[in-house]
């Protein structure tokens, strides 16, 4: 037994004293601050770890939409022709070969004509789009009594070096711009002409430079080297050329073909494209879509309408919906069933068909999105009443209602003063439920294409999933950020709203949404 | 209960009156798309629509639209995308598409998301409970979409197990008909599989809390005996007009879904009547989703009556 310990039964009278003993008591003040419902809630909230991480996500995401457009070297409104459904690409990354961010494209079953048409490319413009062979296969045919082995590869390249020329036309002007870029940079941009019938009257063949048999397959001479096929024909050369030269030249291919009053030219599109953009190099952190827009800015882009959109419809959805619901709960009865009924028919009404009755009556009269913002408006706010309904059916009946209604409130002052702001809490959190909702809905209609929100907002994340889903084999990446970024919206708006519903009504807390 | 069934089936015959009413009448304002001007089926058409009353009041039109589909079962023709065909007909031949997809997605989902849900609610508050709800929340969350397309990139392209589109044919229950649907049947079942499992998992995590379990271990029942004669059959009071839904759901098929797969169905045939304009396809497909809707409530809502003797009591008074 310790000193500390004492016998509380018997503690001899002389141990008391008077607190007060001549002055008047008073209360003291409080020594601790009173905590707000709000700070407890904030309090509540901030100890379920999955809310809190999820928050942190939704404010990275949030702060994404907001700086992605401003960082990204591209505006929603930069659609390169050429650069179309590319994937990601950052040269300084690819230079590191790591295996990401090399504009990586695979290619199966590759032959060895194929292999020397892609080795062609890099001897042209020194830049090589073989990035690695992931496979080789062998295979043996019988061919006229005799056993060929052929071998093919499976090959992934760097799509923007394997794009290599393209066929331009140019004014005079554009093109002794071009030349003197050249001669400024040293960059090739132009380089020698190939007319079609040099190259056994291939067309649409702008990276073929060397001579081909019939069939379309090299053809090398005796050491295994491609012959070029450079056109020499100075009296077509449609406009003088004094820029640099490609190696091997010797001063006689023409760098321009005749066209009426301009000149066509093979350009290297990888150099052309720095000539455009002032030098800078093709970067996208994304890769581009169906129009040829850099992802990483268009899901900004698109990620800021959907917010927006969806906290203005959640606003408006929020007030309608807590007025009639105040309305329905507190008179109850004949104005309860009768508002009931209204609801119930517009409920039934199938959000498309909403949609695109919206989008084909009011469209050409009021603009795209406000007959958007309609169509939600029109049935959203349904949930928000009977929610607002049922608060009221709680409260109205509560002692302090009636003491107020003693006392000669108004209806208007019950129902504002008195009923809401007891309401307030689960409305306002499942608010943050209702969020998500309008993204998705909003997502799925520019999806499908009811919706054409492009010419207002650029882009939504629905257009381009849209896109992405056309071409999901060949550039699989135009779907996968997009989907990654939706998908971790919503998860963490959920789980976020999930966590605010639970610090504002702890006795719910476990009941998913 | 009899009088309640029929009470709110008139109720509800009534909403879908007004629904239709409404959304006819705003078709009908719109205006009317050119017709080939060549086509032979071009002045029956025109014939035909001085018969229905273009021009007399929308009412009128109204009325005449019903009285066309009580007397002859005659929804109109379509006018832009099956030229000259009988809108029902198109439509019967596009609703088994739609669904089988969703017959397949639910004759598994239902018994494995209830299944997972009673496996979470009894092993509450382990690592597997943790598990199958984080799993649940995610898959509620991610529109279907972009599950589709992980399913499409993996499944149909990276590992070729399946094909990349529905086949077709009318072959409905062959095996390469079977295989060809699974991608779209897995897109389904994701969102079906959680929410049962949500549903179960709350239901009976409130029901293996209350008293009368207590009382039945008490009086000498093994936890399984007590957990399958009385816990189960409290929940199910909820998850069985859930079933009944999802069963009435499976005619209205999915447009996304349908759109990603390319299946040949009636989500497909609403969105090209939109895009084209074929306005009377649109009147199909509006009245028959407003009735999946509102008949996947009611049959709900009657359900409950039917399955807990406690409602069934409570609306005689």
């Amino acid at each position: 037994m310790s000193n500390n310990e004492m016998n509380y039964e018997h503690i001899p009278a002389e141990k008391f004293a008077f607190v007060q003993d001549k002055d008047r008591l008073h209360d003291t003040e409080l020594k601790t601050k009173a905590r707000s419902f709000f700070a407890d809630a904030m309090l509540r909230f901030s100890k379920n770890k999955s809310s809190v991480f999820a928050t942190w996500i939704l404010a990275f995401l949030i702060l994404y939409a907001i700086v992605a457009p401003l960082l990204s070297p591209y505006g929603i409104r930069d659609k390169d022709p050429i650069y179309i459904n590319f994937p990601p690409y950052i040269k300084a990354i690819s230079d590191l070969n790591i295996g990401i961010f090399d504009g990586a494209k695979t290619y199966d079953s590759q032959n060895d004509n194929s292999m020397l048409a892609w080795d062609a490319i890099y001897q042209e413009t020194g830049m090589n789009p073989l990035l690695r062979v992931t496979g080789t296969h062998e295979t043996e045919q019988l061919s006229r009594g005799q056993t060929i082995k052929r071998t093919t590869y499976d090959i992934e390249v760097n799509a923007y070096y394997a794009k290599g020329m393209v066929y331009r036309t140019f004014s005079y002007s554009e093109f002794e711009k071009i030349q003197k870029y050249q001669n400024e940079t040293g960059i090739q941009v132009v380089y020698p002409y190939v007319e079609s019938k040099d190259i056994n009257d291939q067309t649409d063949t702008p990276n073929v430079w060397y001579q081909v048999d019939s069939k379309g397959a090299p053809v090398t001479d005796s050491n295994g080297n491609l012959i070029p096929a450079y056109s020499t024909r100075t009296s077509y050369e449609g406009a003088p050329y004094n820029s640099i030269r490609i190696p091997g030249d010797d001063g006689s291919y023409i760098y321009s073909f005749k066209k009426a009053g301009a000149v066509q030219c093979r350009v290297c599109y990888y150099n052309y494209y720095r000539y455009l953009h002032g030098g800078d190099l093709p970067t996208y952190l994304m890769g581009t879509n169906a129009l040829g827009q850099d992802i990483f800015c268009a899901i900004g882009i698109g990620a800021r309408f959907s917010l927006i959109f969806a906290i203005l419809v959640s606003a408006i959805n929020l007030s309608i919906g807590a007025v009639y619901g105040a309305i329905q709960g507190y008179y109850g009865g004949f104005v309860d069933m009768a508002l009931d009924r209204i609801s119930d028919i517009l409920s039934g009404v199938p959000f498309v068909v909403v949609t695109t009755l919206f989008q084909l009556h009011l469209a050409q009269k009021v603009g795209v999105v406000p007959s958007f913002l309609f169509a939600f408006v029109m049935t959203g706010w349904i949930g928000m009443a009977a929610l607002t309904r049922r608060q009221f059916y709680r409260f109205k009946g509560q002692e302090f209602i009636m003491a107020a209604k003693t006392l000669g409130a108004s209806d208007r002052r019950l129902m504002f003063k008195h009923i809401f702001p007891n309401a307030i809490g689960s409305i306002i959190t499942s608010c943050a439920l209702v969020i998500p909702g309008v993204i998705s809905s909003e997502t799925s209609m520019t999806y499908l294409g009811i919706v054409n929100l492009s010419d207002f907002a650029g882009t939504t994340i629905g257009t381009l999933l849209s896109q992405g889903n056309s071409v999901v084999t060949t550039a699989p990446h135009a779907m996968l950020y997009p989907s990654i970024f939706l998908g971790l919206l919503m998860i963490c708006f959920n789980l976020f709203g999930n966590g605010l519903r639970d610090a504002f009504n702890p006795t719910t807390r476990g009941e998913d949404a | 209960m009899v009088k309640y069934t029929i009470q709110r089936l008139l109720y509800m015959i009534l909403v879908f009156l007004i629904i239709t009413c409404m959304c006819f009448i705003l078709i009908r304002m719109l205006p009317l798309p050119a017709l080939p001007p060549n086509d032979p089926h071009t002045e029956i058409i025109q014939l035909r629509r001085e018969s229905l009353g273009y021009n007399k009041p929308y009412m009128v039109q109204f009325g005449i639209f019903l009285k066309n589909i009580f007397t002859r079962f005659d929804w109109g023709i379509s006018e832009q995308l099956y030229i000259g065909r009988s809108v029902w007909s198109v439509f019967m031949e596009k609703l088994p598409a739609s669904m089988i997809v969703n017959l397949y997605s639910i004759l598994w989902t239902i018994p494995v998301g209830i299944a997972l849900g009673i496996f979470a609610a009894l092993k509450k508050n382990t690592w597997i409970d943790y598990l199958i709800s984080t799993l649940t929340m995610v898959v509620i969350s991610v529109p279907s979409f972009v599950y589709a397309f992980l399913i499409q990139y993996v499944l149909c392209f990276k590992l070729r197990l399946f094909p990349f589109v529905m086949k077709g044919g009318t072959d409905w229950f062959s095996w390469p008909m079977f295989v060809s649907v699974v991608p779209a049947v897995l897109a389904l079942s994701f969102g079906v599989i959680a929410g049962f499992c949500r549903t179960t998992r709350a239901e009976l995590t409130e029901v293996l809390t209350s008293e009368f379990m207590l009382l039945a271990r008490t009086k000498g029942l093994t936890k399984a005996q007590a957990t399958v004669r009385h816990a189960l059959r409290n929940c199910f009071v909820v998850i069985v007009p859930g079933i009944f839904g999802e069963f009435i759901g499976i005619l209205g098929g999915s447009l996304i879904i349908e759109r990603i797969f390319a299946i040949p169905g009636v989500g497909g045939l609403t969105l090209n009547a939109i895009n084209a304009r074929d306005y009377n396809v649109f009147i199909m497909s509006t009245c028959f989703y407003t009735a999946i809707g509102l008949l996947a409530s009611l049959v709900v809502d009657i359900s409950y009556g039917f399955i807990d003797p406690r409602i069934r009591m409570g609306s005689k008074k």
